[in-house]
């Protein structure tokens, strides 16, 4: 028998689906591959080898930027975590009040201006304060991924927030809570899953970020992306497969676990 | 009367206050740094460049004129700055293509996940969301890995004596645009699969009952639908690729410049920040035009179908 007509299929459709799906793995596949190989040439595979993942962790510069790139995205996403969780609850459940709408396009400027165009804003107005305070800290990156990590902290909280109905506070205070009460009892408890998935969407973007560390670190403050960056442009090993393949295994893991807690809500 | 109304008002107004002082620390650490920075740029693209990179503070328009102009050393007439005029049409041309070809590769692969079953249908979004979430600079060292001299490519070619010497694939346009659709596609998905889980389908059917073909079908009921969809995957593709550093440096090398590596190079060897800063802001100002574009498009249609 004749395949069924289904008024869904579009020819082709299927099979260019297919061919991006294979695009998208293809070259990550190969990259994680090839940290495995015990020889240093691409073209061909000398055997199953964790000699360059070794050498990565006896790399002292590959562990300090790691650590570095830790200590400022978990400071970062716990600061624009919280920062973003108060701004939420300003900005939902509310009549529209004056200057609502500046709120929402100030939180989400981060997202609009091209990442160089802040990087290079930074770099002047750091160099500025750099002078003026004579402090070249760790601090300033840590200000920088702050700023940027909040719109993507303040997504899922405002969704999680907007969902939610307001008559279980209502309920507490009519029971004589206060305000502070039913926010730590009633609210916070509601609003947990929204909070802990910005949390990770922020310490992912943190991770990440290239572009505006580039321009804002200070000598010796590479983090491990501006590291890798350097390196690429320099010489490549497999070790920087080995240090990739870590690198994307920690991602995967982070937004698995942001998968998770986002499907318990639906 | 008047009294309730009042304490009413007063209810009102405190808990407008309670809402601005708790969204007071993120206003305040976007504005220190984010926002208010920006002003700091547009200031120094009117100053004159410092001997060593930074500024000196006397007044010029010098920057915003070497935007598009040069001026002869020798006898001081200006002209179109041709590497400058080159790097903006090839960052505009190569952002467009990505779009595109993102737009071409990203349809039917969203379309193909909106017509998954329910319990698949999220598998496959995982699949999307995965690269998505991973960091660009090493997905622009997976191709980078692929395509160079001592690449997958190059290098099987040559062991297999298919070729000689490598095929020169990396530094090149084309090297640029492979990169830019690897890493920006996940975002031209996302909101097209949007766009095309609201598809009524008995709409759909209603066309092929009119005997209209699968291709009548495609371009008259489900493309007009997620209009919405295309639009926000466009923008979403087409800004980040204008502004985009981290793949043309890898990928394009010294040569092929597009606007984020020219921006960069007056902070570094070109030590002219009022140029830098000035070429900052043009590229803020084409993505504001794209945004405004996108407001007046999208904005309404997604209400109409919302």
């Amino acid at each position: 028998m004749a395949r069924s007509f289904s008024i869904r299929r579009q020819r082709g459709f299927t099979t260019i689906a297919m061919i991006c799906f294979a695009a998208l793995y293809l070259p990550i596949g190969v990259l994680v591959f090839y940290s495995f190989n015990a020889g240093e040439s691409l073209a061909s595979f000398d055997g199953i080898s964790l000699r360059w993942f070794q050498k990565a962790f006896e790399n002292k510069q590959v562990i300090d930027a790691s650590l570095r790139s830790l200590q400022i995205a978990a400071i970062a996403a716990v600061v624009s975590t919280i920062a973003a969780t108060m701004a939420a609850l300003a900005t939902t459940r509310t009549a529209p009040y004056r200057g609502l709408t500046m709120k929402y396009a100030f939180i989400n400027q981060p997202l609009m201006i091209p990442e160089i165009v802040t990087a290079v804003a930074l770099l002047i107005f750091f160099a500025r304060i750099k002078i003026w305070t004579g402090y070249a800290g760790i601090g300033y990156l840590i200000a920088a991924h702050t700023a940027f990590c909040i719109p993507f902290a303040y997504l899922p909280i405002r969704a999680r927030l907007e969902n939610m109905d307001l008559t279980l506070e209502k309920a507490a205070a009519d029971l004589y809570a206060t305000p502070w009460m039913a926010f730590r009892h009633v609210t916070l408890p509601l609003l947990w899953p929204g909070i802990l998935a910005g949390f990770m969407l922020a310490f992912v973007i943190s991770l990440d970020d290239v572009v505006i560390t580039e321009f804002v670190k200070s000598a010796g403050q590479d983090t491990l992306p501006t590291y890798m960056l350097g390196q690429i442009r320099r010489s490549i090993t497999p070790e920087m497969n080995a240090i990739s393949t870590l690198f994307l295994g920690l991602s995967i893991l982070v937004v698995s676990i942001f998968f998770v807690v986002n499907r318990k809500r639906a | 009367m008047t009294h309730v109304a009042d304490v009413i008002e007063a209810e009102k107004s405190r808990d407008i206050r309670t809402r601005w002082l708790l969204s007071l620390p993120a206003l305040l650490i976007i504005l220190a740094a984010a926002s208010g920075p920006l002003l700091i740029v547009v200031a120094y693209s009117f100053l004159t460049p410092g001997p060593y990179g930074d500024v000196v503070w006397v007044p010029s328009i010098e920057g915003w004129i070497n935007v598009a102009l040069q001026q002869d050393i020798f006898d001081g007439s200006l002209s179109m700055a041709d590497a400058h005029v080159s790097i903006f049409i090839r960052s505009v041309v190569l952002s467009l293509a990505t779009t595109l070809l993102t737009l071409a590769i990203g349809f039917p692969t969203a379309y193909f996940i909106a017509t998954r079953r329910e319990t698949t249908r999220e598998l496959w979004l995982l699949l999307i969301t995965i690269p998505f979430w991973t960091n660009l600079l090493i997905r622009t060292f997976a191709i980078l890995e692929i395509i160079r001299n001592e690449g997958l490519i190059n290098g099987l070619l040559m062991r297999f004596g298919l070729i000689s010497k490598p095929i020169q694939m990396l530094f090149t346009d084309g090297a640029i645009l492979t990169g830019m659709v690897y890493v920006y596609l996940p975002l031209m998905v996302l909101p097209l699969y949007a766009s095309m889980e609201k598809i009524d389908f008995r709409l759909v059917e209603a066309g092929y009952d009119l005997y209209a073909t699968p291709f009548k079908v495609l371009r008259r009921i489900i493309i007009p639908l997620v209009k919405p969809g295309i639009i926000a995957g466009s923008i979403l593709v087409f800004i980040p690729a204008l502004g985009a550093y981290v793949t043309p440096s890898i990928l394009g090398g010294g040569k092929n410049l597009m606007l984020g590596n020219l921006i960069e190079l007056q902070f570094g060897q070109g030590r002219n920040w009022p140029l830098g800063s000035a070429l900052s802001i043009t590229l803020m100002m084409i993505v504001m035009i794209a945004l405004l574009f996108y407001v007046r498009n999208a904005g309404g249609q997604e209400n109409r179908h919302g």
